[in-house]
């Protein structure tokens, strides 16, 4: 078949740039950054239409996703278009992850909040490509003239003869493929699409079957431990097994230069055998500690870029109004742990697996184990959380190998203390915001920020930047853009303004949390607004309005601020020791506006409600933008209120669930969410309601208190002022 | 050493190491997949199922304390042509995102519910302390409300 040339191949448009070389970098960065802010990554893979579709003899329609499934909803909204377009019923769609062997993969991953915005055109293409394929070969087939064939629910018509998809399908055995290609349905029309129909996944997920990595399995699998490094920089050195030979069910000890695994009959017994090996650990010359990591993360340390410029810089006349905001470092504390199922013959490496990017680990595994990518089959699993750790996946690398070395099948995945020390952290951020009023109007506003590395140094670089290699981009690029997501001003209203990025790497790795740096930039933003508001004496919601300018993105913004500001009543006098905060921010061009009501009793804050107002553009699944809303405004909450990683003695701690903190059904607040729908395409969702919640629970606090919280997590740093 | 108990309503006798937690008996020797591993500490509830009624947290309970007594685990709760007052709730809110924590919320709601029939949003806090990284937790408020109206 034919391949289709609706399935845009297109970078960043950093190629663009490439060429001009690195030295006026400047304003080119600038452009980048501007491009790299704005732009939604077309889906990019040239598969074609019947490795997507798989219809069967009882009329099932299987579609084969090159997207994950990590609780997004993405398999229930591309079933919906599927079904749609290729007029099937809904109930007999059901959605697999494509393996990489047979399937359509996507070349860069699952992440981005790209999936639906990617893939909804090309998706409504080929399942209207799928359909006039099914006419072509029914006309043949059946002799009925092609122009009177009509379809419904999976159905093919004409006259009063009716056949089933399947049933056609079954009888195939040539695919006559010369058909027209068809014009999409008109979105009034829409019988799924836009429709809050429930999650594909549904009974699966509440009667419990075992749909994640962890739950996957060969036959005489065995389990193995991977011996991971205690605090950053540590070798392993001489290793005494005796008291883990002694362990139950222990089978052997793997040793494949600096890989080292306990193997036994269980996961439990094989944990329990890698934690009595004694260990000379080689430590570095020196631990990395947390005052390491505060030194070089700052406001004028490291490469400098200006991401964002209009207008003049402040003057030294003006009154200069100046604050300083920091967010800590957090864990992704996803609950089904990292690992992979393997099983390597000399013929094929087959790995089973939780994981964002399943062509990225089978080139990994390719080249680390030295063996063809087309030997190796990586199988993806329903993800038990993903939140961009997963966008990492060097453990199917550790399970090819001691699969290799054992000659058998292997389940090998983390403990819940190497999920926070053994993977990556979100990077700390510092951000310092500066701007001048004159007659209660902004004139002059300036954001600096400072991280570490996100998109820097992670495998994934080269795919998004696609002309360059890594450090070639990162050169050019100057700061991280994943660091500073979320770090661009919105208010184009204000005649100056400028964003300055500075980065630094740190001794370990920090890298992808949902929304990168989307949630602590937008804190120290729509912080330093909220100060701005109460010391100039102008209302928030006035001020921002006020200060956004009357174009596409501004009015967009301005559309979601009003009606959050309508929703939660706005303005209204507040029983004391409460208090509604209002904060905004815009991701993959969606804007999100929402406001928490918070009551601060004897020291301790509790969200009450939250009021979220978003704008996605067109909407596959209403209510599956609710269910993202909920789930990243819970999620930033508890990130905002309790989540703190330090490093200690080159440990990241704490290392457990309940010294982190990670919020319960105690601390979810009620939460109302309005969806506007502006626009004919639809955008990203899951993370642009991360950005605004710890400002908006910041702001609140104040508005409760008069305690201003410019640090998170938010309860500890309140904790501290009333002391 | 063997031992013996009702496990989703079926006796069942088994050959285990003693000091086992139950969490691994389940997954590893029975493939009963439902009850989650998450931290192996207590912490997070993922491997919560009911041991004479009671919800206990299977990663941290030896297997050998659960001879002669009743284990319900996720797929004794309910089926699908039988869903448990719960998991119709659970189904009726869309409460599940990634899903992976839910079976240890459901079962956790199913303990609660027989100890507390229509329990307050205060019993709900103090008695529902799993972790769902999702953030499901405002539909999961709904839910096990319209479990208890549905028992």
């Amino acid at each position: 078949m034919k391949r289709r040339n609706f399935l845009i191949k297109t970078g960043l448009g950093v190629s663009i740039a490439a060429g001009l070389g690195v030295s006026s970098c400047g304003p080119i960065r600038r452009i980048l950054a501007k491009q790299v802010d704005e732009t939604t990554l077309p889906y990019d893979n040239d598969a074609d239409e019947n490795i997507w579709f798989q219809i069967m003899a009882d009329n099932t329609c299987i579609l084969h996703s090159p997207k994950v499934e990590m609780g997004q909803g993405i398999f229930t909204a591309l079933a919906q278009i599927a079904a749609e377009e290729l007029d099937v019923d809904w109930t007999n769609i059901k959605v697999v992850h494509a393996s990489t062997e047979h399937g359509p993969i996507d070349a860069m991953s699952t992440g981005g909040s790209l999936t639906v915005s990617g893939l909804f055109e090309p998706l409504s293409q080929l399942a209207a490509n799928m359909r006039a394929l099914l006419i072509v070969n029914a006309a043949k087939a059946y002799k009925w003239p092609l122009e009177q064939i009509k379809t419904d629910a999976g159905f093919l018509i004409y006259g009063n003869q009716k056949k089933s998809y399947g049933e056609l399908v079954a009888g195939i055995t040539k695919w006559d493929t010369g058909f027209k290609e068809p014009k999409l349905k008109d979105k009034k029309d829409y019988k799924y699409v836009g429709k809050p129909l429930p999650r594909v996944d549904l009974l699966e997920k509440i009667t419990g079957k075992p749909l994640y990595g962890i739950d996957a399995d060969f036959k005489d699998m065995v389990y193995a431990s991977v011996l991971r490094p205690p605090a950053f920089g540590a070798k392993i050195g001489a290793i005494d097994d005796s008291e883990a030979k002694k362990t139950p069910t222990f089978i052997k000890l793997v040793q494949d230069k600096d890989l080292v695994a306990t193997v036994a009959g269980s996961k439990y017994w094989a944990d329990a055998a890698k934690n009595a090996l004694k260990v000379d650990w080689i430590m570095p010359a020196k631990l990395v500690q947390q005052e390491d990591v505060n030194k070089l993360i700052g406001v004028e340390k490291g490469k400098k870029i200006v991401i964002q410029k209009e207008g003049g810089r402040l003057s030294d006349i003006d009154e200069v109004f100046t604050q300083n905001y920091e967010s800590p470092m957090g864990a992704h504390g996803h609950i089904e742990p990292n690992g992979a199922v393997a099983f390597f013959t000399p013929d094929k490496l087959t790995i089973k697996l939780s994981t964002q990017v399943a062509k990225m680990t089978r080139f990994q595994v390719a080249e680390a184990l030295n063996i063809s990518e087309d030997k190796i089959d990586i199988q993806a699993q329903y993800l038990g959380g993903g939140f961009g750790r997963r966008l990492l996946t060097s453990h199917a690398i550790d399970a090819a190998r001691i699969s290799k070395v054992l000659g058998k099948p292997v389940h090998v995945f983390f403990e819940r203390r190497e999920e926070f020390q053994n993977g990556f952290l979100r990077p700390p951020c510092k951000n310092k915001l500066s701007a001048t009023v004159q007659n209660k109007k902004i004139t002059h506003l300036e954001h600096q920020t400072a991280s570490a590395d996100v998109a820097f140094h992670s495998p994934l670089l080269p795919f998004f930047v696609k002309p360059l290699t890594g450090p070639m981009a990162q050169g050019l690029l100057g700061a991280d853009f994943g660091a500073w997501r979320g770090g661009m001003l919105l208010y184009h209203g204000i005649p100056n303004y400028s964003t300055t990025a500075y980065h630094n790497t740190l001794p370990f790795q920090t890298s992808w949390w949902r929304g990168l740096g989307l949630m602590a930039n937008t804190f120290a933003i729509e912080s330093f607004f909220d100060e701005l508001a109460i010391n100039y004496k102008i209302d928030a919601l006035k001020l921002r309005l006020e200060h956004l300018a009357d174009d596409e993105s501004g009015n967009a913004m301005k559309g979601v601020l009003n009606v959050v500001a309508k929703m939660a009543d706005w303005g209204r006098k507040m029983p004391e020791g409460t208090g509604l905060g209002l904060a905004c921010s815009t991701d993959v061009t969606v804007p999100v506006a929402q406001i928490a009501e918070v009551s601060v009793i004897d020291g301790i804050i509790k969200v009450k409600k939250v009021y979220c107002a978003i704008d996605p553009g067109f909407v596959v699944n209403p209510d599956g933008v609710k269910a993202q809303c909920e789930g990243a405004i819970n999620m930033g909450l508890s990130s905002a209120l309790f989540e703190e990683i330090l490093i200690k003695d080159g440990k990241a701690t704490p290392d457990n669930y309940a010294a982190y903190g990670i919020s319960t059904i105690k601390d979810a607040p009620e939460i109302e969410t309005v969806i506007l729908s502006t626009g004919e395409k639809p955008k990203g969702i899951g993370e642009p309601p991360i950005g605004p919640i710890a400002a908006a629970i910041a702001n609140a606090v104040y508005a409760a208190t008069g305690k201003r919280l410019r640090k998170m997590p938010l309860q500890e740093e309140l904790n501290k002022q009333l002391v | 050493m063997e031992v013996s108990f009702q496990l989703n309503n079926k006796p069942i006798t088994i050959s285990v190491v003693e000091d086992m937690p139950l969490l691994w008996v389940l997954r590893e020797q029975l493939d009963l997949k439902g009850t989650k591993f998450g931290c192996g500490m207590a912490m997070c509830g993922a491997c919560t199922v009911h041991v004479d009624g009671e919800a206990i947290r299977s990663c941290s309970y030896p297997v050998s304390l659960v001879a002669g007594k009743k284990v319900t685990s996720i797929e004794g709760l309910g089926d699908k042509n039988n869903l448990h007052p719960v998991q119709k709730a659970w189904s009726e809110e869309i409460v599940p995102q990634c899903g992976y924590c839910q079976s240890g919320f459901m079962m956790a709601t199913a303990a609660l519910l027989t100890k507390i029939p229509k329990p307050t949003d205060e019993e709900i806090d103090q008695n529902i302390s799993n972790i769902c990284r999702c953030g499901t937790y405002t539909r999961m408020r709904k839910a096990i409300h319209k479990a208890a109206e549905l028992s």
